[in-house]
């Protein structure tokens, strides 16, 4: 097990790499963070220079990424062009994605699961159909156009919530956006919960578990369900990354100053140093995420062993 | 009714590699419990005349009789003919605004009302289609081509190549995908759809790589492969003959559903302002514009949000379809 | 130590226990509703066991065997299977009658079950110590350290080496014969007195199958129980088996005590499986292999299902259903004509 983990470690280190420097090409060598800086004015082309040189702007890019990642590694993400240090940003930032991530994954886990298990256990019936299709609308009509329409009827039409979430971001005004957030996947999760409750009660184990005369309750929890939500545990494990960087619409729609909104005015704006910044420390949530995930596969399956 | 789909799996998450769809029949492994239980199932039964039935009829049987596969590409058929000639069921022109109309709801001519600028939403919602079908199938023509022939290569070359290809798609898989369109968009863009279909095919191809390399490794450990090999068929002719044909049917999958995504994708990219941009005209720029003005006129965000989403679902429901009429599991 | 008889509830009518067969199967049918139509996999099937004694069901995949003995222990699969007649007495009492909780008391304490395959058929994410530990937490109320004591102890009792380690550990890191023996030790852990293995030896070597199979008869020896042994393979039912009842398309057609049977069958579907067992002083002889192919459930031939891959074939074969006659006070075949299959059986001996 300490081998493997080292090994994944050692492997995430080439992928880190390139999704951060993937980033920062696209940021600092395709766009022009000083001209930003100066929005529609044409800058004073040595103040413009004196501005590239105090940003490290001078340098060639893999130097500049170097100089950039150094920083980082000793807790400097360097200053927004608003004048802001980029970690103060992410101290009020992602506290607030982090709750409406954990309200997400909740909703996940209690209704998608709920809705996977029924599904999968009444296959054919027509909850199992209904709900089915109802995962297919869920998955294809996208994030920007639920939220709208679930803020329409919530937030507008029947006043029970606020439409648009303060800045403190509390838990009870993130309910309905965690929701927003988690439609598709909690859809994927139903869906994932349904193949494998359908697989499993057809497995061998289970009619063992049955001719020995064990209550139906402990069959289906002991024995289906253990097995069965492996890969959904899995799933919205790897999920909890992609929630954390996914939430740039949710946080549009309801305001929620969080990492999307932050992320979204600082590619509007151009601001280079806020982008990099979060992108970094998101691409390192994924892939912590996706060893944890793995390790957690490992504990749950008995069969798996990683040397 | 024929038997429930079976589910979509989430496409980051757990598809199996090619798991399930090529050569995937084991009816020699069929224990006596899966024979007592499903008599009639002898393939061996045809006799000379009989002839045998293959993954693709056999599928297309079902699909035919299949009423979400029937509905899905009727829409689909829909779709692509207004995109080619959305003048023969919208007689507007979609840029002509009449400000005094601002916000109007339904009249006579204009069964979908008036946008902020006044033009005729019915127009714009017909219109729209053409850069979302656009959108998709460029984008999904080059994913497949692209991950294909990668994925492909990495699985039956293996070694080094397959090494070095599951880093960089790893690289690909670590950026959330809205994330990665808003900095590669706010930077490369220019009024047409290429950017946004270049981005796509960026962040896209590993999806169908992983599969294909998987559905390649699958079908090469196919003993009928084993023997192609023993006997002497060169890497080209395996690639074609034996391996690409495995490999097909999960590509084909995968890839309807991602045009659907992609699609949800484009209007999403748009809405956030660095997708498709005015004037072309597309449901996404045009939700993103009704979005402000939701309490004063929902009409407007409805009709192309509506038309959107039954769009995504039509090829979504499409490739739900294909996969259950592929994959002889759960039947 | 207690025999199970004092530890389960006496069943009413417990007095037809001792006069009565510990099993008796009348006229069960059991059919499969299928997409393709309705399969019938039973069809009247008639069987008894004794309490310490051994019936091979015999048969080939899809004969039925395995569906009756589903249907005997209560966990067919509805949908698609459902009983749709007949009687199922175990110990006097009709298990078909009984309500769901009575019967899931009687699966695993009363009557218990070996399957075929044991890996796919042990829980894989649960220790096997975990799993044979279940059976006394369940139907015993054990504490959990009781029941993980007598889980080493029964490990022990099928000869498991190091059980006391062993019972930490899961399922796929035992071998095929240690997982088999596991999952015997489950079957044995309330002692029941009816245990149904279905086809216990097939996934297994050849060399570990004799020592799994010699397990199983000394168990049941000890216990007294009954034991329906289903299975297609005729060498291992010879040495272990007291009777034989032989099924074919969901219909015993041919029952007798095991030696008759292999001096002389009254069927000529039971002829043809003796005569497909490739024998040492047959060398060279080219092998017999019956014709045809196992009859499609959805479409049963009309008359004796046999008729389309029978030798002896006539025409009221095609027509009229055999009964099974009596062939002697011990043996009964579905066959018109029994009597000459018996006759050519004593002929061709030599």
């Amino acid at each position: 097990m300490g081998r493997y983990v080292i090994r994944r470690l050692l492997q995430m280190i080439p992928v880190f790499i390139g999704s951060t420097f993937l980033i920062f090409f696209m940021v600092y060598a395709l766009g022009d963070p000083v001209s930003a800086l100066f929005g529609d004015r044409a800058p004073d082309p040595a103040t413009a220079a004196q501005i590239r040189h105090d940003l490290y702007l001078d340098h060639s890019l893999g130097a500049q990424y170097l100089h950039y990642m150094k920083n980082i590694f000793t807790g400097d993400f360097g200053t927004a062009f608003s004048g802001e240090s980029v970690i103060d940003l992410m101290k009020h930032a992602f506290p607030v994605t982090i709750r409406l991530t954990i309200v997400a994954i909740l909703f996940e886990i209690v209704i998608g699961i709920a809705f996977g298990v029924i599904t999968g256990m009444k296959r054919g019936k027509p909850v199992d159909t209904g709900v089915l299709l109802l995962t297919l609308v869920v998955i294809s009509v996208p994030t920007f156009v639920t939220g709208y329409v679930l803020q329409y009827i919530f937030g507008v039409q029947l006043k029970w919530t606020a439409s648009s979430v303060s800045p403190s971001a509390p838990f009870n005004e993130l309910i309905l956006p965690g929701l927003v957030l988690a439609l598709v996947s909690l859809a994927y999760v139903t869906r994932l919960t349904r193949t494998s409750i359908a697989e499993n009660t057809r497995a061998d184990y289970v009619r063992t578990a049955v001719a020995k005369g064990l209550p139906r309750r402990r069959v289906i929890t002991r024995h289906l369900l253990r097995n069965s939500l492996i890969p959904v545990v899995t799933f919205i494990g790897t999920d909890i990354g992609a929630l954390m960087g996914g939430a740039i619409v949710t946080e549009r729609i309801f305001n929620i100053h969080g990492v999307g909104y932050n992320l979204y005015q600082g590619i509007l704006r151009n601001n280079s140093p806020t982008v990099v910044g979060f992108v970094t420390v998101l691409v390192l949530v994924f892939l912590v995420a996706n060893l944890l995930v793995d390790l957690l596969y490992a504990v749950l399956d008995p069969r798996i062993r990683y040397a | 009714m024929p038997e429930p789909s079976n589910p979509l799996d989430p496409e980051q998450g757990p598809i199996a590699p090619g798991g399930g769809y090529g050569g995937g029949f084991d009816l020699a492994a069929a224990d006596a419990q899966t024979l007592e239980k499903k008599p009639g199932h002898d393939q061996e039964s045809g006799g000379p005349a009989g002839k045998p039935r293959s993954l693709w009829s056999d599928a297309w049987r079902d699909l035919r009789r299949n009423p979400i596969f029937i509905i899905s590409a009727l829409i689909i058929l829909f779709l692509v003919f207004i995109s080619l000639w959305p003048g023969t069921i919208a007689t507007q022109d979609p840029l002509n605004a009449n400000l005094a109309k601002s916000q109007a709801g339904p009249e006579a001519g204009h069964p979908f009302g008036f946008d902020q600028q006044g033009r005729d939403v019915y127009t714009r919602v017909v219109y729209g289609a053409r850069a979302s079908v656009t959108v998709g199938v460029c984008a999904t023509a080059g994913v497949v081509l692209l991950g294909s022939v990668l994925g492909g290569l990495a699985g039956f070359f293996g070694g080094w190549w397959d090494a070095i290809l599951s880093r960089i798609s790893d690289v690909f898989f670590g950026i959330p995908v809205i994330l990665g369109g808003l900095v590669f968009l706010s930077v490369v863009s220019n009024s047409t759809v290429w950017p946004v279909v270049g981005f796509m095919v960026l962040l896209g191809w590993p999806q169908i790589a992983r599969i294909a390399r998987g559905s390649v490794i699958t079908a090469r450990q196919n003993d009928y492969v084993q023997a192609a090999r023993a006997l002497g068929a060169g890497n080209s002719r395996m690639l074609l003959r034996h391996i690409a044909p495995n490999a097909v049917a999960p590509v084909i999958v995968v890839g309807t559903i991602a045009l659907g995504t992609y699609i949800a994708l484009e209007a999403t990219l748009s809405y956030l302002g660095v997708g498709l941009k005015p004037p072309t005209v597309s449901w996404g720029i045009d939700i993103s514009d009704a979005s402000t003005q939701i309490r004063n006129a929902p009409h407007m965000l409805l009709w192309p949000a509506g038309a959107l989403s039954i769009t995504v679902l039509a090829f979504i429901m499409l490739g739900d379809a294909v996969r259950d009429a592929l994959d002889p599991k759960l039947r | 130590m207690a025999t199970s008889a004092e530890m389960t509830p006496v069943p009413e009518g417990a007095g037809a226990q001792q006069s009565g067969p510990l099993l008796d199967v009348r006229d069960l049918h059991v059919e499969f509703r299928t997409r393709e139509g309705v399969a019938k996999a039973v069809n009247g099937v008639n069987y008894s066991v004794n309490a310490g004694e051994t019936l091979a069901v015999l048969g080939e995949s899809g004969s039925g065997k395995s569906v009756t003995a589903q249907a005997v222990m209560g966990i067919l699969d509805t949908p698609p299977g459902y009983v749709t007649g007949g009687q199922v007495l175990f110990q006097g009492q009709d298990l078909l009658r009984m309500s769901g909780e009575e019967r899931r008391k009687v699966r695993g304490a009363r009557m218990a079950m070996v399957f075929q395959d044991a890996l796919s058929s042990l829980n894989p994410v649960l220790s096997v110590g975990e799993q044979l530990g279940e059976m006394f937490r369940v139907h015993r109320g054990m504490s959990r350290k009781d029941s993980r004591a007598k889980a080493v102890e029964l490990m022990d009792r099928v000869r498991i080496p190091a059980a006391a380690e062993r019972v930490r550990q899961y399922p796929h890191q035992f071998s095929g014969g240690m997982r088999q023996r596991v999952m015997i030790a489950m079957a044995m852990a309330l002692e029941p007195d009816l245990i149904i293995a279905d086809e216990p030896t097939t996934a297994l070597d050849v060399t570990v199958q004799a020592q799994v199979m010699d397990l199983l008869a000394e168990l049941q020896r000890e216990y007294n129980m009954g034991l329906i042994l289903i299975t297609h393979d005729l060498g291992v039912v010879a040495d272990v088996a007291d009777k034989i009842a032989v099924m074919y398309a969901g219909r015993i057609i041919e029952t007798s005590p095991v030696h008759d049977i292999y001096r002389a069958p009254a069927h000529p579907y039971t002829r043809g499986l003796l005569d497909s067992i490739p024998r040492l002083d047959q060398k060279g002889r080219e092998l017999y292999a019956i014709k045809g192919l196992p009859p499609n459930l959805l479409h049963i031939p009309p008359g004796c299902a046999f008729h389309p891959r029978c030798p002896r074939a006539q025409q009221v074969c095609r027509t009229d259903v055999p009964p099974l006659y009596q062939v002697s006070t011990v043996r009964a075949s579905a066959c018109h004509f029994w009597k000459e299959t018996l006759d050519d059986a004593g002929t061709d001996q030599n």
